[in-house]
Order: C-alpha cells, then structure tokens, then sequence
C-alpha cells in the first residue's frame, strides 16, 4: 500500500499546462518547475514528495510532450484520474508514473485527503472518509514497465540505447 | 466477429487473426517518424542498434530554421543520427521542409493498412490516408526505432458517417468544430469516417478532420478507402499496399450520420478545443491582435487558397497581424505559383517558412500577455501560443482571413455568397 497526501485537479488537464510549450527545450528540472504555472501558479512549491494528484475526465489530453515525466519529477507520487488520456497513459508507463484510473475518485476526495492505494488487489481508500473505490487494474506487461521506472531502463539492458 | 478498420490494421500488424477492444496489442511498425523535438538532450538517448533504417523518417518542424541554441542542438543530433544509420529520408531546414504530418502526406510515407508512429500527438492525420497512425511518446518513439514495434490498447470505435457535401465556405475545420461540440471527446476511443459523403472531402479536407482528432483524445482517427485515395498513394509510392474497409459487422460503440451540407461555419471559446464550439455570429466583433493560418491542420494548399480568395483585393486590418505559415515548403512554392502568396501579401500578411512556429507558441507569432488570437490551427489551450493570459479563438481558414481584415472576429459569408 502506498499513501499520499492528494491535491485535486479537476476535468480536461492538458499537457500544454502540466509542460508548458516555452520550456520543451529547457532541462528536465525547469520544466519540473513549471507545472500548472497558468492554472495553479505557486503549486511546485507546494506539492511534497510522494503525494497524489487527482484528476476528473480526460487527465492529460493534448501533446506528446514528456509530461508525466514533469509531474514525476516535482515529486508526484501516483496520480488517479476518472479517465486518463491515451497518450499521457503512454508516457506515463514509459517515464515510470504510477497513473491509474479510477472511476469515483474524482468525487471522493478533496484536496487534502490521505488517499491510500493497494495495487495488490486494485483498491484505493480514502483515509479521512474511509471510502473505498476500485482502481481500473493496468494490463500486467504495463504495469511492469511503470513500476520497473519506465522503458529507459528495459532498453537499455536489452542494448538497442547507452545506458544514462 | 467483426471488426473494425482501426481493428482489422491492428489485428494484421500484430499476426493476430482477431483483435478486440480491452486487449494490448503488439504491432509492428511500418514507419516511424522522428522530429527535432525528439532529439532533445533530455529524452534522447544514443541509439545502438536500429531496426530497419528504411522504415524510419526524420522531420525537423517545431523550430525551423533554429530558432534557439537548444533547437539547433536537435538538428545537429538528428543529422548525426540520420548518417550514423544511412537514414535516407531526412528533411532538414531547406527545400523539403516542412511540420511532419504535412510531409507524410506529400511524400505518401503513411502507407494504407500499415501502423505509422510519430512523436507528436496530431499524427492521427495519417489516418486520412487508411494507415493506423499514432501519435506516441519519445520513449515510443525509441522503441520502434530499436524494436520495430510499439503497443497499443485497442479501444472501441465510434464510425461517422457523412451524407450531403459542405456548402462553399464551409471546411472541413467547421465539421470538426461541429463534431466536437456536439459530442465531444472521445477518449480511449476511435475514430472512423466513412459513408456517400466521404468521397465528396478531398484528401486536404480529410487530413484536416484526421489530424483534429487529436483534438477529441481520440486514440486512431481513419478514414475509409476510395478512389480518391488510391491514385493519391498511387502517385506517391511505390510500395504496394492493401487498404482495409471495415467488416459488415464491425462492432461500433456508437454510429452517428452528420448531414454536411448542413452545416455552418463554427467558432471555438478559448482555452479547450471541444464543447466549445458556438456560430461565427455569436462572437462576432470580438477585437483581435493577431489571426494566424498554419499548422498541420491548416496549412494545406487549399487553406492557402481559401485565404487568398479572402483577402483578394482588400487590406489587413490596422493594428492586426495576419500570420500564415504554409505546412510545407512544397505547399509554399505551389501557392507561390497559384498567385496566392502575392495575394496575402498583398494584403498585409506575413508569410513565413514552413514550421509549426505560433501553433505551439515556438517563434514567428507567439502572443503576449492578454493578447487575443484567432487561429486556424489545432489547438487554443491556456497558454498555448505564448502567455498564459493571451485568449485563442479556432476557426477555418476563411473565417481567420476574414478576421484578420475586420480587426475583430468576423464570418467570410459575403465573399461565399
Ligand atoms: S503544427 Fe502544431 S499541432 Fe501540428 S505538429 Fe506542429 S505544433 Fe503540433
């Protein structure tokens, strides 16, 4: 089981707001800096290691753009959303962001709350309301990869890319 | 069990005799796209084996020519890479230039009842021409350029078929708006157009619904085969191919007909791309700094000639910039020789170099803080083509052009008439 503290986002988060166009050619760490600076300006300041980020409909709609590896570097634990957009579900497995979707989340949290994710038995539990709610299991290859801290390191040891 | 187009391409790029929506299929690519933006020092990493250097293209188009050190960096990797490997088909800054999903198109690279992957999300267009096109990630990206393969989640598909043929001015951009106001996105599904109207949508109007599609979430956006699309592969490739019409009875999570000859030219709110669509006459008169025309949506040479039959004759308004950028540099000589160019300039445009440039806020038409734009591109997200602050309306080209003479948001309707 692992536990983070959870901020809450709403429907439609695009990638143009979590990696903001002007800093696609910065290093990792600006980008990891400008995440929701136009809809939540201060939040990389706030967010700690290991929280949650929770999402309504169609989290990370938009760009290609590394935006799951952004959200992992300021410190996102594991995001849970109502419906997660294909190609942020992508980067996602590929850059290591633990990204669930979880039908219910989105009403059974405010921000703040303590939520509580089993991958085990594919649950997530509310800490304050006691609230459970099954997590849309990931196709076991997948999840492999993402917990596995992302493709980099498959190819890597297979020898197609030079290790880091 | 039926399938579907998305399904059936799927199913015989991964040697499956079926496929079904829920499942993750295996698949191997028949081409892989790379962009400059895929060679950025942070995601890339030295390849030491490629899979089949034939099966892969290069297309610099976010920053071209370099805009920054960063951009130039990219290039230079690209081209390292490029010869390293005897990657053949490379568009660099220069005469075939232009933003990738532009240059698929013209150079027939998606290849009917294939799978083609790209870094960049608009790569559905491809789906204009039957091929299973998937915009992906760079880490995707690596791995069908080591590999030869890429994974896919089959969603289900939703089918569209169209009846009627748009009346003159409307576009192909005002269907989109259309389709994503009425019923918005489409995640984790796709997409599939077909029926007797289909063929009356030249491939330019097909590549304009296709690369939108992006815009609905969806995963494949394709279209059905035809005549129209075979003499324009015919035309453009040697390679033999085989496109895929769906099964009799493909399963559909939905089937929805739109009556084109219906519709009307549409205006997009700021800030998202789908529910937002409203009739040019309700924002109308809205003041705007800047109307642009590009992107891999809007940069045909018919949005180029839509805009010219616009302008023809008449001046850009004071104050306003009008920005165009044509998708390729082909596509740019071509308008060039029509006359068209000579037109907006005429005008008082400002023609660029073939780049996605304003469309992603990169140079040549970023906006500054509360500045308003109307846009014939792909996207309007906060933030998108500069500040934050600035406000994205979306049309057609026709309906930016004629924007961009009023100074504020204004319909095309007279010159239709
Ligand atoms: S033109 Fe715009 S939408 Fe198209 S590939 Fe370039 S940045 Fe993306």
């Amino acid at each position: 089981m692992i536990s983070g503290k959870t901020w809450c986002f709403g429907d439609n988060i695009n990638t143009d707001l979590i990696l903001p166009g002007p800093y696609l050619y910065r290093t990792q760490e600006e980008q990891a800096r400008a995440v929701f600076q136009a809809n939540r300006p201060g939040w990389v300041d706030q967010v700690a290691p290991g929280d949650a980020v929770i999402g309504g409909f169609n989290f990370g709609m938009g760009s290609s753009r590394p935006a799951a590896r952004s959200l992992r570097l300021c410190g996102v634990g594991f995001l849970l959303a109502e419906t997660i957009n294909g190609l942020f579900f992508r980067n996602s497995v590929n850059y290591g962001l633990l990204a669930c979707e979880c039908p219910g989340v989105a009403a059974a949290f405010a921000e703040g709350d303590v939520a509580e994710l089993s991958i085990a038995d594919w649950r997530v539990r509310n800490a304050r309301t006691g609230a459970m709610l099954a997590v849309t299991p990931v196709p076991s290859q997948l999840l492999a990869i993402m917990q596995g801290g992302g493709i980099y390191p498959l190819m890597a040891a297979k020898g197609l890319i030079a290790s880091a | 069990m039926g399938m579907t187009i998305t399904e059936k391409i799927l199913a015989r790029a991964s040697g499956a005799a079926l496929v079904v929506p829920g499942e993750v299929a295996v698949v191997e690519v028949d081409t892989a796209v790379l962009l400059d933006l895929s060679f950025l020092p942070e995601g890339w990493r030295e390849v030491l084996k490629v899979h089949d250097p034939s099966r892969i293209a290069i297309v610099f188009d976010h920053l071209v020519p370099a805009a920054t050190v960063q951009a130039a960096t990219c290039h230079k990797t690209g081209r390292e890479f490029a010869a390293k490997f005897g990657i053949e088909r490379l568009h660099d800054v220069g005469p075939d230039q232009g933003i990738s999903h532009a240059v698929i198109a013209e150079h027939g690279y998606a290849v009917p009842g294939t799978v083609l992957v790209n870094a960049d999300s608009h790569t559905c267009g491809a789906g204009a021409f039957n091929c299973a096109a998937r915009g992906v990630g760079g880490p995707d990206m690596l791995w069908a350029v080591t590999t030869g393969s890429a994974w896919f989640r089959v969603g289900e598909t939703v089918r569209y078929d169209f009846t009627g043929a748009l009346r003159p001015g409307v576009t192909a951009k005002d269907l989109f708006l259309y389709i994503a106001g009425k019923y918005g996105a489409h995640v984790n599904q796709n997409i599939e157009y077909g029926g007797p109207g289909m063929s009356g949508l030249s491939i330019n109007a097909r590549r304009t619904l296709a690369t939108m599609g992006a815009e609905f979430s969806a995963e494949f956006t394709i279209f059905e085969p035809d005549d129209v699309l075979v003499s324009y592969m015919r035309d453009r490739t040697t390679r033999p191919f085989e496109p895929v019409l769906p099964d009799p009875d493909a399963r559909y999570a939905d089937r929805r007909t739109i009556d084109l000859g219906a519709l009307e030219p549409l205006v997009a709110l700021p800030d998202a791309v789908v529910n937002q669509s409203v009739p040019v006459s309700e924002v109308a008169g809205t003041r705007i700094d800047q109307a642009f025309i590009g992107s891999c949506a809007n940069g045909t040479l018919d949005d180029l000639a839509l805009a010219a039959q616009v302008v023809r004759g008449r001046k850009v308004a004071r104050g306003t910039r009008f920005i165009v950028t044509p998708g390729t540099q082909s596509i740019f000589r071509a308008a060039l020789k029509a006359g068209y160019i000579e037109t907006l300039l005429e005008a008082g445009a400002v023609v660029t170099p073939a780049t996605c440039g304003a469309c992603i806020g990169g140079h040549m038409g970023v906006l500054g803080p509360d500045e308003v734009c109307i846009t014939a591109s792909t996207r309007n997200f906060k933030g998108r083509m500069g500040d934050p602050s600035a406000r994205i309306y979306m049309a057609s080209p026709a309906t930016v052009a004629a924007s961009a003479l009023a100074g504020r948001i204004a319909g095309a309707e007279e010159v239709f008439a």
